[in-house]
This record gives C-alpha cells, sequence and structure tokens, in this order.
C-alpha cells in the first residue's frame, strides 16, 4: 500500500500563507465539489477557488476590513463558506465561524460578544436576523449576503454575487501567534465562551492529524458536517486543502442522497457525527437481516475472517474483496470515516470495522484545537478514543484508586484563552494544562478511555455541547420559586458518556404542587428551545437551594445533595 | 390544491402511519421530536415522504427550527 507523506506546514507562519501555497501548488486540480440531492451546484479547481475567494477578500478590504478585524461567517455546510474563511485569512482577519442552527437571537448575541466587524451569512439566516427583535442592536461594519432571491430586500447588506475584485486584493500577512479564529464553544444563552486559538494552534493540528490520517490530491473528502464544526473545518478544509484533495459538500443529510454520495463522488473519507454513523448502521442491520439464511450465514463467516485477519490493522484491500457488495455501493474508496465530538457506541464502531470500514473515533475540545486523541487503527479500538496525537500530553489528575480522574491537556494546539474572559480562562488554563472536565484513565498502551464528566454539561449524539446554564434562561419566570438545569449524569454519576440527558430541578412555592399549568408551560418553553437543547425530564425538589454570599446557586453543592437524597429512577419524571 | 386545513390533516395522517402511531393522538401543536420519539434524521426522512405525497419540495432548511406539525404544514402549504 502507497504511504502518503503528511504534508510540511513548519514554513508557512499563518493558514494563509499555508492556503495560499496549495491554492499555488495545486492550480488545476478539483478542489470543492458542492452537491444538492442528485444536482452538482459547482465544481472549483484551486485555481477557480482562489479567484472567487480573491472577489470576496476584495470587497472586505474596499469596505476598510483591516488585519486582526474580526469577521463571522454563518452558512449552513457548503463551499462559499470555505471560499469566505479563505477570504479573511488573506486580508489578515480573525474568523469567528458560528454554528447557523443557532437562533437569530443567539446568532446577534454572539456577533455582539466576539465585536465582529464584517458578517457573511446565508439569506434565509440574514433573513431571520432581520426580523429578530434584537437586530436593531447589531452593530457590525459590513454584511455580505449569499444566495438571496433577485427582489430580496436585503436591509442594507451586500450582495456576496456582486462582488469583483476590479482592484486586487492585498495578502496580509499574520505571525504564527496571531489569532486566526474565535471559536464559541458554548455561552449561547449565558456567559460566551470563546476559545481564541492561533496560526499556530492550526497548523500544529493539521500536522499531527495529516501525519495519521493522510491526504493526497485523489482524495475525496464528503463533507456534510457544517464547516463551523471544529472536526470539519481541520478535515473538511484546512487538512485537505494543504494536500490538493477534493472537499466534496453535500447540501442535505437525507440518507437516499447521503449513500449516492458515496458512490457518486467515490468517498475516500467522511466525518460523522455518531447520530449519522448509528443510522448508517440501522440501513445496513436491516438489509443483513432480510438475507436468506444461506447468504447470511455466509455474511456472518466473510464478518469473522475479516476481523482475524484485520486483528493487527486494518487491510482495506482485502475487506474490499470479502465484501465487494458494500464496498461498490459505498464507492469503492472508502479508506475511513472519521468521528468524534461525542459519544460513539463501541459496538458500532466494531461493525463498521468488522465490514472493513474503520472509524477513526477521537476525542477532542474545541478548548484544545480540533483532536486530542484519536485512533491509530494499529491495531483498532472500539472501547478507546484513541492515543494522544503527536506533541500532546495528557495528565490524569486526581486519580482514584482504578486510574480514573480529570484529563489534562498540555501542547501546542491548546487555546490561548477565552476571549475577553481571564476569569473564565483561568479556571480552565492552570499551569499551563488545559482542564478538560472529563472524566476518564489511560491504559497500559496508551490509549484513552472516556468514563463520564466532572462538569455540568453533555454532548448530544449530534455533537452539540450544551452548558445547562445557557439554557436556563429559556425558563425564566417559570412559576416556581427557583429552578436549576443540570446534566442528568452531574447529578447521578455514571462511568458512561451514553445517552445524556438534560433535566430541570425545580423548588416549588411553599405549599404548591405541580400542576398542569405549570407542566404545560414548562413543556411550551422546552419546545422553543432548539431540539437538542431540550430537557428530558424534571425533579421537584423540597429544600432550598444552597447559595453563595452573592446568591449564585451552588450547583455542585446541589447535585451532591440531589443524588445523597435521591434515586434516579424514582425522583426524574419524564417531560 | 390542498386547503391548508387538508394539508395539515394529510401531513399528520402521513407521519402518524410512518413511523406506526394512532393518528387520533398527535395533535397539530405537537411537537414531533417528543410525540413521535424521534430525532432531526428521523425527521428528514419524514420529510422525504412528504415530498413524495405533496409533489414539492422541501429544502433541509425549511426544517430548521420547526418543531410542531401546525408550522410544517404550512411550509408544506407555501410550496403548493
Amino acid at each position: 500500500m502507497t504511504r502518503h507523506q503528511a504534508p510540511d506546514l513548519s514554513p508557512y507562519s499563518s493558514l494563509g500563507e499555508a492556503l495560499r501555497a496549495a491554492l499555488d501548488k495545486f492550480q488545476e486540480h478539483t478542489c470543492l465539489i458542492e452537491a444538492d440531492r442528485e444536482r452538482e451546484n459547482c465544481r472549483l479547481s484551486y485555481s477557480d477557488f482562489n479567484a472567487a475567494a480573491q472577489d470576496i477578500a476584495s470587497a472586505l478590504q474596499s469596505s476598510g476590513f483591516a488585519e486582526a478585524d474580526r469577521a463571522a461567517i454563518i452558512m449552513s455546510n457548503q463551499s462559499k463558506w470555505l471560499i469566505a474563511a479563505y477570504a479573511v485569512f488573506c486580508s489578515g482577519g480573525v474568523l469567528i465561524p458560528i454554528d447557523f442552527k443557532l437562533t437569530a437571537a443567539e446568532h446577534l448575541a454572539l456577533l455582539a460578544h466576539s465585536k465582529t466587524r464584517s458578517l457573511i451569512v446565508e439569506f434565509p439566516i440574514w433573513r431571520a436576523l432581520t426580523q429578530s427583535p434584537a437586530f436593531s442592536n447589531l452593530s457590525v461594519v459590513q454584511v455580505l449576503v449569499t444566495e438571496a432571491p433577485k427582489n430580496a430586500d436585503l436591509k442594507g447588506a451586500q450582495r456576496w454575487e456582486d462582488c469583483d475584485s476590479t482592484a486586487p486584493p492585498r495578502f496580509v500577512p499574520r505571525r504564527r501567534t496571531d489569532l486566526a479564529c474565535i471559536v464559541y464553544s458554548s455561552g449561547t444563552g449565558g456567559r460566551p465562551k470563546g476559545c481564541m486559538l492561533t496560526h499556530s494552534n492550526y497548523l500544529e493540528q493539521c500536522q499531527s492529524l495529516m501525519a495519521w490520517y493522510p491526504f493526497w490530491p485523489g482524495v475525496r473528502y464528503l463533507s456534510i458536517l457544517p464547516t463551523n464544526h471544529a472536526i470539519d473545518f481541520m478535515v473538511g478544509f484546512i487538512g485537505p486543502f494543504v494536500c490538493g484533495a477534493t472537499v466534496v459538500h453535500l447540501r442535505t443529510l437525507r440518507p437516499e442522497y447521503l449513500k449516492e454520495a458515496f458512490a457518486r463522488f467515490k468517498i475516500t473519507y467522511a466525518s460523522v457525527v455518531p447520530m449519522v454513523l448509528k443510522a448508517i448502521e440501522g440501513g445496513l442491520r436491516t438489509r443483513f437481516n432480510e438475507l436468506p439464511p444461506f447468504r447470511r450465514w455466509v455474511l456472518d463467516r466473510l464478518i469473522t475472517i475479516n476481523r482475524l485477519l484485520t486483528r493487527r490493522e486494518p487491510r482495506p484491500e482485502l475487506s474490499r474483496r470479502l465484501f465487494p457488495q458494500i464496498h461498490q455501493a459505498l464507492g469503492g474508496e472508502l479508506r475511513a470515516l472519521i468521528t468524534g465530538g461525542a459519544f460513539a457506541e463501541p459496538a458500532t464502531l466494531q461493525f463498521f470495522y468488522d465490514l472493513g470500514i474503520p472509524v477513526a473515533n477521537g476525542y477532542g475540545l474545541t478548548e484544545a484545537g480540533t483532536a486530542v486523541t484519536v485512533n491509530d487503527l494499529n491495531p483498532f479500538r472500539s472501547d478507546t478514543v484513541g492515543k494522544p496525537l503527536p506533541g500532546v500530553e495528557l495528565r490524569i489528575l486526581d486519580a482514584n484508586g482504578e486510574g480514573i480522574g480529570q484529563v489534562a491537556v498540555r501542547g501546542p494546539t491548546v487555546m490561548q484563552g477565552y476571549w475577553n474572559d481571564p476569569e473564565q480562562t483561568a479556571e480552565i488554563l492552570v499551569d499551563g494544562w488545559l482542564l478538560t472536565g472529563d472524566l476518564g484513565r489511560l491504559d497500559s498502551s496508551g490509549h484513552l478511555l472516556l468514563l463520564g464528566r466532572l462538569k455540568n454539561m453533555i454532548v448530544t449524539e449530534g455533537g452539540k455541547n450544551i452548558y445547562p446554564e445557557d439554557i436556563e434562561a429559556a425558563f425564566a419566570g417559570l412559576a416556581v420559586k427557583e429552578f436549576c438545569v443540570f446534566a442528568v449524569n452531574y447529578v447521578w454519576k455514571q462511568q458512561s458518556l451514553a445517552g445524556e440527558q438534560l433535566m430541570i430541578v425545580l423548588r416549588l412555592d411553599p405549599g404548591a404542587e405541580v400542576t398542569k399549568g405549570l407542566l404545560d408551560d414548562l413543556k411550551s418553553r422546552n419546545r422553543s428551545l432548539a431540539d437538542f437543547k431540550r430537557l428530558s425530564g424534571y425533579v421537584v425538589w423540597e429544600d432550598d437551594f444552597p447559595r453563595t454570599a452573592s446568591m449564585k446557586i451552588k450547583r455542585n453543592v446541589l447535585a451532591e445533595q440531589i443524588a445523597a437524597g435521591s434515586a434516579r429512577e424514582t425522583a426524574l419524571k419524564e417531560l | 390544491m390542498s386547503t391548508p386545513d387538508q394539508t395539515l390533516l394529510q401531513l399528520i395522517d402521513l407521519a402518524a402511519s410512518h413511523f406506526r402511531v394512532p393518528a387520533s393522538e398527535l395533535n397539530p401543536d405537537d411537537d414531533f421530536f417528543k410525540k413521535l420519539k424521534i430525532n432531526s434524521l428521523q425527521t428528514l426522512d419524514l420529510l422525504t415522504k412528504l415530498e413524495s405525497h405533496f409533489n414539492v419540495e422541501l429544502p433541509d432548511y425549511e426544517l430548521q427550527g420547526v418543531t410542531d406539525f401546525r408550522t410544517l404544514a404550512d411550509r408544506i402549504q407555501a410550496r403548493l
């Protein structure tokens, strides 16, 4: 099997420089394909990409955009996201990638917090922003709107399609220590946490990831995660670009088009959240169960043989010969699926590996760049989140008798701190170590096993980090004496990250009961939240909440009291 | 062309048969994620069924922020 070398990014001082060199080196190679269902929206060479980005960089610079100015992108997963990002880096700017699935009010809050100067946004999102009550507070200088209908009222925004580089833009150099991005890891409803990541953080991360999972011209990466997601930003943009690979954007997640895209574009790698992984697994298992008994028996024997022959390392050619129909249906070129950011069930990972489709399961957090550990597949381990990437140091703090403690990270990819928030920075960055708030242990071979959380938060199957404090605002004014939102596992600890849920703890007024009116109000407010942020249950608590001198709820103390005073099965009611 | 009420009723019937729950248990303002115990991917599956029934194309982003049958029916109606 051909061994591909990781690119050497050491000569470059910024993401802009590394990308510019790639655009120059791979001019005629295809860099982007954008598909929507069975339609192909566009196909760009590296040279086309450069020309498109020059138009946007020119529009930014002619409006006065200067080095270190901040530009936000709010777009679903599509080619213009990458074009806009490169235009920002070319112009020496700091990129603010914002999750397009947040509400308009949340978008506006993050734009204000980041002091964004220029906003690049899709028309439906812009329309929602302009209709929000908080829109009048928006203070950005420039707005570029993509894909707006011809006669739409753009409320003073500039149309992306009208940008034209009559005056070629300047390439503004940046240093490795300069900020490249501010990425919000939480705080949409409370206190925003904007992770400050430098050009060095990203270049180092890219270098180490590409050492284990190399890209090269000819590789096709299927991008279905939004590019504001840390994984897609790295392995669906920076990584493939510096290696001359092709990124295929699919603008729908419908299973029928997703499957077709693998075959149609002969995909080499794709990143998926565990929810999508389980959906693909479910589809395959259904088909397997429908096989006639003899064919099913043969399939099961082949799976056993494949498992035996690949126990040391994946053997893609062999697996493709053992399961030709499965691999042909996926295009015949798939080398690995990449997942992380949320708990993936070991049985699901093993299911794919046994069919010759390794899943590169990893662990990371925005505060540490993208990934901290990744499964190196030598050998494949479905029960762990892999080993630390080159250059990353891991420590287990305050380990108990079983070696389980808080995971701490140190290395060149760790953020500089939270934007404009030294207090929260000091809590998470201690003596050069990033305290992750996750519980785990390292096994004898250096693999990390994640075994719960120390912090009060959940990660959904869709890869979304949800902090309870961020959604409490949605329940303000509830007809109770006081309330508090918790991750269920933060209160009743369990050594697993499976099935994480949120709950609300209600302290009723003296003599009051849970009425239908209260429950209806609770359900109605719950429904107003994005589906991935919703509470799954409630607990009625009989005592006043413990509070600090400044009247803040002592969440950790309250959690301990609830766990000591009640069992999950009886106290937690479904909402 | 269906009236808005007809669209809503047809939508509820389709959701009920697709996810095998009695239509009588579904109400227009129900949160379909919770009521049908489905995730966003399963909802996309339902959208495909709806597109085929109503002969319209519903981009994924049409579902953004939509959680109840009535609003979903409105989005379909706007494209009929």
